[in-house]
């Protein structure tokens, strides 16, 4: 099959839903200060898919949680903005109040956590459970709401009748993660955060999940924010990939310039560490060293010491995201000299054999 | 030549309340001295638990496990101890594969000197060194007197792989071994893995819902994919990967998500008639995919249980319609 | 050496952790103290001095004196070591019997399981004090030991339980299929892979069947069921309710003496497993 050209991204408006800047967080430890978001910036537009990969311990779950402010107790928002605006009406999510913050989650912004298809009260039917959601934000038409729900089953090609009579344990994993998805769809967001939204289902669930997000996005306006490990995910259902390391976003890109035109060392580490399924066995490259310590990072580039181009400037200066094309951004010191050894074919990714 | 392992008709049945639930049902499959054979197959499809009765850690309800030409479970002592050592397993989860209370050291040691591979404390702390070093962990010193939660999970993983070697088997069952963890550390220890097969001639039966990986690690190797407690395929990687034959086999494949944007969005997808994935408490009648599959017959795939037929280029298929067609070619 | 020095101070870091816990654990040691050590230090006070009966508390009587004018802190110091030997021995007796019976019946099942579970049943179901009165009339409780064995068969069933469902979901863990895997064997097994896992338990387990003891036996011997002779903090309850001192307001030191000496141990106990879950805990062990 003839590859398709890049999917026109017309869908994505020009208007910016989320607006990040110079994100820091950090949790206190019993041996320290653990930086796990470390000046964190990006736009996500409207209508706009982007995933955040990266390995575990990134910071990417973090970074999830403190932009609706869902951190736990032992974690502090230490300074950067969050501007969320829909209608022209922008609004600063750090400066909310808990009112403002429980109308905001939800109605503007739904998070859909790791496992969270395991968290349903089993003793409700998807019926009550639906209805204690839309009660518990305000919302007081049964009818309304009734309504509203049916239409986003069948969005999320679940059977409406069988679903709402049905107690969560009837329903497969897949199916309880498409429930939430409509769940969260309910009050009409416009930013919709995954973290993790198909670890732990089975293969064929999975393509269920991904299929109902992709025909979701393609009639509904949100944003979506993806937070994932599993770089097959992104390829599959992002329109911007952002690379993250060490709590740092290390490179932001459209998601066929992560994949086959890299310029972050780390990005193309993973890349080439990940195996595909299509065409004859690639060899793997592992990225040698250790995950960083988030408590006592490396100074300068927080990848220097597992990074092949690392020079003295990488050991001292912290690099910062810079752009380097078309929406391309990258946070590294000798993208140049990647980006010849790439030309010279030094380095193979993604789709060059 | 006999295979080294050799799987019979195996079962194995478990009890749920009243009802039996039927975990692995009629499996036979031989592996050859340093061959690699996956096990492919979504949750609850009886991967794992083939796996076990494979390594003695479960008892069949029914079928053989022979080793080396001996049933495992009619050996005499003797013999069911140097089983015991030749075969042994890598779990999936490096955090309850050791114990948090032992050391490194004390880990290693334990099986050294209950074997008599170790003949003093002090000498099992040295041969526990060398097995550190052959899993990568260098220099041993840093490690030996480390506790499991002062490694990383990588770390652990090769320690649970040290802790195996430590008794020199010729096979090994790595369930899932490398599912949890990171991409970037999980390529080094699909890579040592592999090499212990290139250079000590390691057989293993590697256990993995991630087709991506089987094709990577067992590329001269075979993948068998099972369903339902059943094997419905099984050839050589690169046939099973390039041309499935099974239509359970075939959506599999093309469902799965790939990390190279324009291959996973273009790729042509199986549909299946249904999304359920049948309860093993009611599997279905015949074939038990025939509820879901794109090439059910019905009065056939509903009444009778395909056996495993060989369609050429050591490739066999459990599936009465593409059986058939093989034979009319 | 070194090794044990180390091991000791880090222990000793561990146990200050948690306040409360320190604090139930040094006086664990003052009452071991006060009981093994005071005797030899202060003497048991046999005189009669009718002139001193129920004197007030001074300097020369820290505590008061009793009925027949006998300094009470002497009989405090005197009367521990009884109440201290069977609380520990009874604790270790029932804490050995469950951690046998409770590992047995979960790692052999079937219809070893069975019997071991419906002898535990059928000894939970007798009603305790009772069955020590009634067997304290057959038998003569006159030696510790006796007491600290019977004390402790009766009190490892509800224990056992306990053990045994720990040991069934510990003998599911990954490191113990290794273990069996490697062929390390049974006794390696429960010893090595499995005990370690619920040491923190046991101890604290261990800790409340001595309170448990404790309290079995002082209120024997309060009712003079266990004609235990010599001091003993039971023994001067006993004799302060028999020679009528609860009726004097100025034997109330007298009375409060063994009461609080008892009380103060059995919370310095309790207070003291608080510390004991950091001090198995592996991970609090090497500092990180």
């Amino acid at each position: 099959m003839q590859p398709s050209s890049p999917r026109p991204s017309n869908h994505i408006k020009e208007e910016v839903t989320l607006a990040v800047a110079n994100l820091w967080v950090s949790y206190q430890a019993r041996r320290g200060t653990v930086k796990a978001v470390r000046d964190v910036s990006f736009d996500l537009r409207l209508g706009e898919t982007m995933a955040f990969i990266g390995e575990s311990g990134c910071g990417k779950t973090t970074l999830g949680l403190g932009l609706i402010r869902l951190l736990p107790k032992t974690a502090r928002i230490e300074r950067g903005s969050v501007t969320y605006t829909r209608n022209g009406i922008a609004t600063s999510v750090l400066e909310m109040d808990s009112e403002a913050l429980r109308a905001f989650r939800w109605k503007e912004c739904a998070m859909i956590f790791q496992g969270a298809q395991n968290a349903f009260n089993p003793v409700l039917r998807i019926r009550d459970q639906v209805w204690d959601t839309a009660r518990a934000h305000g919302e007081t038409n049964r009818e309304r709401v009734r309504a509203r729900v049916l239409e986003l089953f069948r969005l999320v090609s679940l059977d409406p009748d069988r679903v709402m009579n049905s107690y969560p344990h009837e329903l497969s994993g897949g199916m309880r993660q498409r429930v939430l998805l409509a769940l969260g769809l309910l009050l009409d967001p416009q930013l919709i955060i995954l973290d993790e939204p198909t670890t732990a289902l089975d293969i064929l669930t999975q393509r269920s999940v991904i299929e109902v997000l992709r025909s979701l996005r393609n009639q509904l306006d949100f944003s979506l924010m993806m937070i994932s490990h599993d770089l097959s995910l992104a390829a599959e259902l992002a329109d911007r990939v952002g690379t993250m390391y060490a709590g740092c976003l290390v490179e932001v890109a459209d998601v066929y310039d992560t994949y086959y035109h890299p310029y972050h060392p780390y990005t193309i580490g993973l890349i080439r560490a990940v195996p595909t399924l299509t065409g004859e066995r690639r060899d793997l490259i592992s990225i040698p060293g250790t995950p960083p310590d988030l408590i006592d990072p490396p100074t300068g580039c927080a990848f220097h010491p597992r990074c092949p181009y690392a020079s003295d400037r990488c050991r001292e200066e912290q690099p910062e995201l810079e752009t380097v094309g078309t929406r391309h951004q990258v946070a590294c010191w000798n993208w140049q000299a990647v980006l010849a050894d790439r030309g010279a074919r030094l380095i193979m990714v993604a789709g060059q054999e | 030549m006999a295979a080294m392992m050799e799987l019979v008709d195996l079962e194995r049945s478990f009890k749920v309340g009243r009802a039996v639930v039927r975990a692995v049902d009629g499996v036979s499959l031989a592996i050859n001295a340093g061959e690699v054979v996956c096990l492919v197959g979504e949750s609850g499809c009886g991967k794992t638990t083939t796996g076990k009765m494979a390594v003695g850690l479960l008892r069949p309800t029914g079928g053989e496990v022979r080793f080396e030409g001996q049933d495992i479970w009619q050996m005499n002592a003797a013999d069911f101890r140097k089983y015991r050592q030749a075969v042994q397993i890598i779990h999936q989860d490096p955090y309850s594969s050791l114990n948090p209370t032992q050391s490194v050291v004390d880990i290693l040691s334990a099986p050294l000197l209950r074997h008599g591979f170790a003949h003093s404390r002090l000498e099992a702390r040295q041969m526990s060194a060398d097995c550190l070093r052959r899993v990568d962990m260098t220099p041993p010193e840093d490690y030996l007197d480390k506790y499991p939660h002062q490694l990383s999970g990588g770390q652990r993983q090769r320690v649970s792989v040290a802790r195996a070697l430590t008794v020199n088997p010729r096979f090994i069952m790595a369930d899932e071994a490398v599912s949890m963890l990171d991409v970037s550390i999980r390529v080094s220890l699909l890579k040592m893995l592999g090499r212990f097969r290139d250079e000590l001639g390691m057989t293993y039966l590697f256990i993995t819902h991630d087709l991506a990986v089987a094709k990577f690690f067992a590329w001269d190797g075979r993948i068998a994919v099972m369903y339902l407690g059943r094997v419905v395929e099984i050839g050589p990687t690169p046939r099973l990967i390039n041309y499935p034959q099974h239509p359970y086999t075939k959506a599999l494949l093309s469902a799965i998500p790939e990390a190279d944007p324009h291959a996973t969005r273009t790729k042509e997808r199986v549909q299946l008639r249904s999304m359920d994935v049948p309860s093993l408490l009611h599997v279905p009648s015949g074939c038990s995919f025939h509820p879901r599959c794109p090439l059910f017959e019905p009065g056939l795939c509903d009444q009778q249980v395909p056996g495993l037929a060989d369609i050429g280029d050591r490739v066999q298929v459990a599936c009465h319609v593409v059986a058939r067609g093989a034979r009319t070619v | 050496m070194a090794a044990f020095w180390h091991n000791l101070k880090t222990t000793l870091r561990l146990l200050s952790h948690n306040k409360v816990g320190f604090v139930g654990f040094l006086f664990v040691i003052f009452f071991i103290l006060l009981s093994f050590v005071g005797p030899y230090v202060v003497p048991l006070d046999r005189t009669t001095k009718l002139d001193q009966i129920y004197a007030p508390i001074s300097l020369q009587h820290p505590l008061g004196t009793d009925f027949s004018g006998r300094d009470v802190l002497s009989h405090v110091v005197h009367g521990g070591r009884d109440v201290l030997t069977v609380a520990f021995l009874a604790g270790a007796i029932s804490t050995v019997i469950a951690v046998v019976m409770g590992s047995v019946s979960a790692l052999i099942g079937g219809k070893v399981d069975s019997g071991i579970m419906g002898l535990a049943d059928v000894i939970l179901t007798i009603p305790q004090f009772p069955l020590l009165i009634v067997l304290a009339g057959l038998l003569r409780f006159n030696n510790v030991l006796i007491l600290a064995f019977i004390l402790g068969i009766l009190s490892w069933p509800s224990l056992s339980r306990a053990i045994r469902a720990q040991v069934l979901s510990l003998r599911e863990r990954d490191f113990v299929e290794a273990a069996r895997a490697l062929d390390l064997g049974t006794g390696h097994i429960i010893l090595r892979e499995i005990m370690p896992n619920m040491a923190s338990y046991l101890a604290v387990s261990l800790i409340f069947a001595m309170t448990a003891a404790v309290y079995a036996q002082v209120g024997l011997v309060f009712l003079g069921l266990v004609p235990l002779s010599g001091s003993n903090w039971g023994v001067m309850l006993q004799l302060a309710w028999t020679k009528g001192a609860i009726f004097y307001p100025k034997a109330l030191p007298y009375i409060l003496a063994p009461v609080m000496a008892i009380a103060l141990f059995q919370l310095s106990l309790v207070f003291a497993t608080r510390s004991l879950e950091e001090m198995f805990n592996p991970r609090l062990r090497t500092g990180v």
